[in-house]
């Protein structure tokens, strides 16, 4: 059976398979993305972003829990970083979700990043969709990040959950300019440690600044948690099906969605040509040739990268 | 075979039972990343179902499973029971821990490929992994 | 200790030596290797004189035994008063075959018990959970009420005996099935003796066998130390324990600084409850490995009583010098023996005795030479329990008090040690206490890198290991193996059916009900645990009660 068959038919195997091809750039991956396609668009899909220790997979295992209690089911894509120097990774992220393992209702998936920049995996995406086709109501990617580069989570979902902790320096203080008005809702995990209002106060105080700057329609809310007792959880998870209930009635979620669609064929197509051009006319001697060629002064950067777009056909001047 | 450009060994890294004792499976954990495997470490008290479970969602290649608490004989052989009622039966099971070595014939015929004893060198180990792995 | 003018002298004979003697050998006959280290990685000089000591101060670093800093020892006469306890660590499979060991070890001279609990027992489930399949009465003995403990002390005086449980998160469970047994045989509380593990610390740190999150197992920690200080006088409340974070893989230093580091987070937790810190700190006991390396070990000993003791005082204020006091039950290292040629552990054993009983420890417990690959059997038991015997009685370690005193390598690393847990204790005390250096996986992760790095030298045969990396040889499997009768899980599970058919349930309620109540409330739970084991509640009864109360909890883990 082909994997889009047993995805749509309900095969754990299939979808574990799908997303193993699509983590290895194996070309078959995407005939069945093709035919799974039709299939998405039904998934509400949910980042929960924050730097590491702050409790995020806790907080995906109890808001999964209380998800299921709603009757939604859940896929998870737990997103670590891989070894820079052997590429290898270790991922622990299910050691912390052990309760749901055998509930047919949820898949988790651990990811490495393999080399991928922005805190994703470059596969991640696309398993977002295939989980999206098998029929999960809900999907969690959960990533580490509070970085401007480490952010690329908030192109593929439509809220964004920030965790912070008090007591890890002057968090509010330290961001950049963006991170805040990436999350949708913020979410104050160990609230039982000392520093917790303070925290709280930091984000308002900031939100309030925020708001009247750009006159924001969404403010979002500030959700003190303790995950590991479950505290909070509820309430975040009323948070985040009023954020969705917003997008929707908003025509938010539309533009979001049609914003993305356009970021992804570009996407594919920058990635395609670049790879055509890499495995095509830039790899072993002959590249080595022309770079030589612009070393001795024989010929420019500029007029080399227009003869190899010329080569597959695209006669047009460069730009940057 | 896989045609991927970034294949990559995926080894679940479990400890069965209630067993506590886990200085070795974390130390292998960090060698099968430094050898460039994904390792999945699912921590302590998984029952065998949910052994199989995470192997079924992660598409694991390898199910290396240790004990010091002297479950093997239960554990080792419903663990490949359970991957081959669900159609695993190409992921390799590789076990560690205490296991005397009159049970390992057992464990062998049951379908644990191989059993690392303590004072396996680490690389042994990797290197029977990436012969013996399945192709996906 | 030493004049200027005297160390002078011997810094320029020693240049010469180096110069001279020294160098003609070294010319021809280059060492066999360049760097020397302990088995934790302290680099060791080729030789030590008093220039490694040089400020040396007798009165302020040794003192004398029984007196504050403790480094030489706790008791004034130490072993020529008394031999340490010989306690060897037992259970396995059902009450009745523990029993029978109990009594058997007891004939043998051993002076003091320890149980060995299976693993439901330690993670708070009963034998008929899904998650004890298969670990019934393995590696210790399957204890689900007090039916079972009843069976297990049969025919063993209370009031004669003391017994050491090892047992954490359900530790008030075990002891309060322990008292009310003492209560059956006429035995008054201030009678019974004896020490509960009682460490969760260790268990989130590396052991495993946690059951509730840190918040509320801490609070039952300290409910079992204080009621103890009013009721049971003579129990040791709680067992400090570095054995298994040493296990895990931790350096001799880490070892002592981790632990110490976890006393510190108990006694803190007493002081917070409002326990005044000289009523609770004298029943303070530790736990403590043994690895070969006999020297390092011996100043690790040293050191740490010495900065326990400082820690206490000034740390605390305590003014009994009795709460300064470490004293410690100290397990020969189940890590450092092999599989391969398992005879050779005897040897292995007999060095780390010698250590403990060179390092002034109040108890111990010798391993039996198969137990990397099984459990002990009762051959080895015996020859485990005559290595302690042989180095009590005949290798003289125990006629004189601290005989390595003055060693001016030994007193080098006892400094060097103590200067190493100072750095740990700074660091954690940096990060917010030692809860916190746990939750953010320091501890764990120093563990780890420790264990890594040993691993390595292994592998890479920079150290040797007998019978692993060198002299190895082929041998035929060790045959004489003692395996758990797999019968016993469904024995326990038929005693836990008609435990359940027969108690009065009305009795068995209510005490579960009044328990839930205490649990959510200030009030001390043992007195409310005492009367659920009688009403015939199970371990795993009562700890369901305190998971649906406090939680339950999942380390992060640090790999």
């Amino acid at each position: 059976m082909e994997l889009a068959e047993g995805i749509l038919d309900g095969s754990v195997k299939s979808l574990a398979r799908l997303i193993s091809w699509l983590e290895d750039d194996d070309e078959r991956a995407y005939e069945e993305m093709r035919r799974l396609y039709p299939h998405t668009g039904n998934a509400y899909v949910v980042g929960i972003t924050g730097s590491p220790g702050a409790g995020k997979s806790t907080l995906t295992d109890k808001l999964t829990q209380v998800l299921r209690k709603k009757g939604y089911t859940v896929g998870i894509i737990a997103v670590d970083p891989s070894s820079p120097f052997t590429g290898g990774a270790v991922l622990g992220d299910r050691v912390r979700m052990s309760n749901l393992c055998l509930d047919p209702g949820v898949y988790i998936r651990s990811m490495a990043t393999r080399g991928h920049l922005g805190g994703v995996a470059r596969a991640t995406n696309d398993a977002v969709r295939a989980l999206d086709a098998f029929g999960k109501d809900i999907i969690i990617i959960e990533t580490v990040g509070v970085g401007q580069d480490e952010i690329d989570v908030i192109k593929i979902v439509d809220t964004t959950i920030l965790v912070l902790v008090p007591g890890m320096g002057d968090v509010i203080q330290s961001m950049k300019a963006g991170v805040m008005e990436i999350a949708d809702i913020f979410v104050i995990n160990k609230a039982d440690h000392p520093g917790a209002d303070q925290l709280e106060t930091e984000i308002n105080v900031r939100l309030e600044q925020d708001k009247q700057a750009k006159d924001r329609k969404w403010v979002p809310p500030v959700i003190k948690t303790v995950a590991v007792e479950g505290k909070g959880v509820n309430d975040l998870a009323a948070a985040l099906e009023r954020h969705r209930a917003y997008l929707e009635e908003s025509g938010e979620l539309e533009i979001k969605r049609k914003k993305r669609i356009k970021e992804e064929i570009l996407s594919l197509v920058e990635s395609t040509l670049l790879k055509l051009l890499q495995e095509k006319f830039m790899s072993g001697d002959s590249f080595e040739d022309i770079i030589d060629e612009i070393m001795s002064g024989e010929n420019d950067p500029y007029s080399t990268a227009r003869e190899l777009l010329k080569r597959i056909g695209l006669d047009v001047t460069i730009q940057q | 075979m896989s045609n991927g450009k970034d294949r990559k060994i995926k080894v679940i890294v479990a400890k069965p039972g209630l067993d506590g004792h886990d200085r070795g499976a974390k130390l292998l954990a960090r060698v099968f990343a430094e050898a460039g495997m994904e390792v999945i470490y699912t921590g302590l008290r998984q029952t065998p179902e949910m052994i199989v479970q995470t192997a079924i969602q992660e598409d694991a290649d390898v199910v290396g499973i240790s004990s010091l608490s002297g479950v093997h004989n239960y554990f080792f052989p419903k663990v490949v029971q359970l991957l081959r009622e669900n159609g695993l039966a190409d992921v390799l099971v590789v076990g560690g821990g205490i296991i005397p070595a009159e049970d390992i014939p057992k464990l062998k015929e049951a379908g644990v490929a191989e059993i690392f004893g303590p004072g396996t060198p680490t690389q042994k180990i990797v290197d029977f992994i990436k012969q013996n792995v399945r192709k996906k | 200790m030493f004049d200027k003018k005297k160390l002078n002298d011997i810094k320029q004979k020693k240049e010469q030596w180096e110069g001279g003697t020294l160098k003609k050998v070294l010319d021809r006959f280059p060492e066999r290797k360049e760097k020397f280290t302990t088995i934790s990685g302290i680099e060791v000089d080729r030789l030590y004189s008093p220039l490694n000591i040089e400020d040396f101060d007798y009165n302020e670093k040794l003192g004398f035994p029984g007196q504050y800093p403790f480094t030489r020892g706790v008791q004034p006469t130490m072993y020529r008063g008394r031999l340490w306890t010989m306690r060897q660590y037992a259970g396995f499979g059902t009450a009745e075959e523990t029993n029978k060991r109990f009594k058997y070890l007891l004939e043998q001279g051993q002076t003091g018990l320890s149980v060995a609990f299976h693993l439901p027992t330690q993670a708070g489930y009963d034998s008929d959970h899904p998650l004890s399949m298969g670990e019934v009465g393995k590696v210790g003995v399957a204890v689900d009420s007090i039916e079972d403990m009843k069976v297990l002390f049969d025919g063993i005086p209370l009031d004669k005996v003391t017994t050491s449980m090892t047992i954490n998160a359900p530790a008030t469970v075990l002891l309060a099935m322990y008292l009310a047994i003492a209560e059956e045989q006429g035995v008054p509380f201030d009678k019974v003796g004896g020490t509960v593990q009682n460490d969760v610390l260790k268990e989130i740190i590396c052991r495993g066998q946690y059951i509730f999150p840190p918040q509320p197992t801490m609070r039952l920690t300290v409910d079992l130390i204080e009621y103890c200080y009013e009721h049971v006088p003579r129990w040791n409340t709680i067992s400090i324990s570095g054995y298994h974070i040493r296990e895990a893989g931790a350096t001799a230093a880490q070892e002592m600084a981790f632990t110490i580091a976890d006393g510190i987070a108990y006694v803190q937790a007493c002081i917070d409850r409002g326990l005044a810190v000289d009523s609770f700190a004298p029943r303070l006991s530790f736990f403590f490995n043994a690895f070969t390396n006999v020297l390092e070990e011996v100043a690790k000993f040293r050191a740490g009583r010495r900065y326990w003791a400082r820690v206490m005082k000034e740390r605390f204020g305590a003014k009994n010098p009795k709460s300064m006091m470490m004293r410690y039950h100290v397990q020969t290292g189940g890590v450092t023996l092999t599989a391969q040629q398992p005879l050779n552990n005897i040897v292995r054993v007999a060095l780390q005795a010698y250590a403990t009983a060179l390092g002034g420890a109040q108890s111990l417990h010798t391993n039996s030479y198969d137990e990397a690959l099984c459990l002990p059997t009762e051959q080895a038991v015996t020859v485990a329990l005559r290595t302690q015997q042989i180095v009590a009685e005949e290798s003289g370690a125990t006629e004189t008090i601290d005989p390595l005193a003055g060693s001016f390598y030994v007193e080098a690393l006892t400094d060097k040690i103590e200067a190493q847990i100072d750095e740990y204790i700074k660091k954690i005390d940096e990060l917010g206490g030692t809860l916190k250096a746990i939750e953010l996986g320091y501890i764990q992760k120093e563990i780890q890198e420790s264990a890594y790095r040993f691993q390595k030298e292994i592998e890479s045969g920079e150290r040797i290991y007998v019978g692993i990396n060198k002299y190895v040889m082929e041998e035929p499997p060790l045959t004489n193996i003692l395996k758990v009768d797999p019968k016993i899980g469904e024995m326990q599970v038929e005693r836990l059916k008609k435990l359940r058919a027969e108690r009065d349930q009305k009795k068995w309620k209510e005490a579960l009900e009044k328990l839930r109540e205490v649990s959510k409330s200030d009030e001390n739970v043992m007195p409310a645990v005492i009367e659920a084991v009688k009403a015939r509640a199970t371990v795993g009864e009562i700890c369901d009660v305190w998971r649906d109360v406090y939680g339950e909890y999942r380390p992060k883990e640090f790999v």
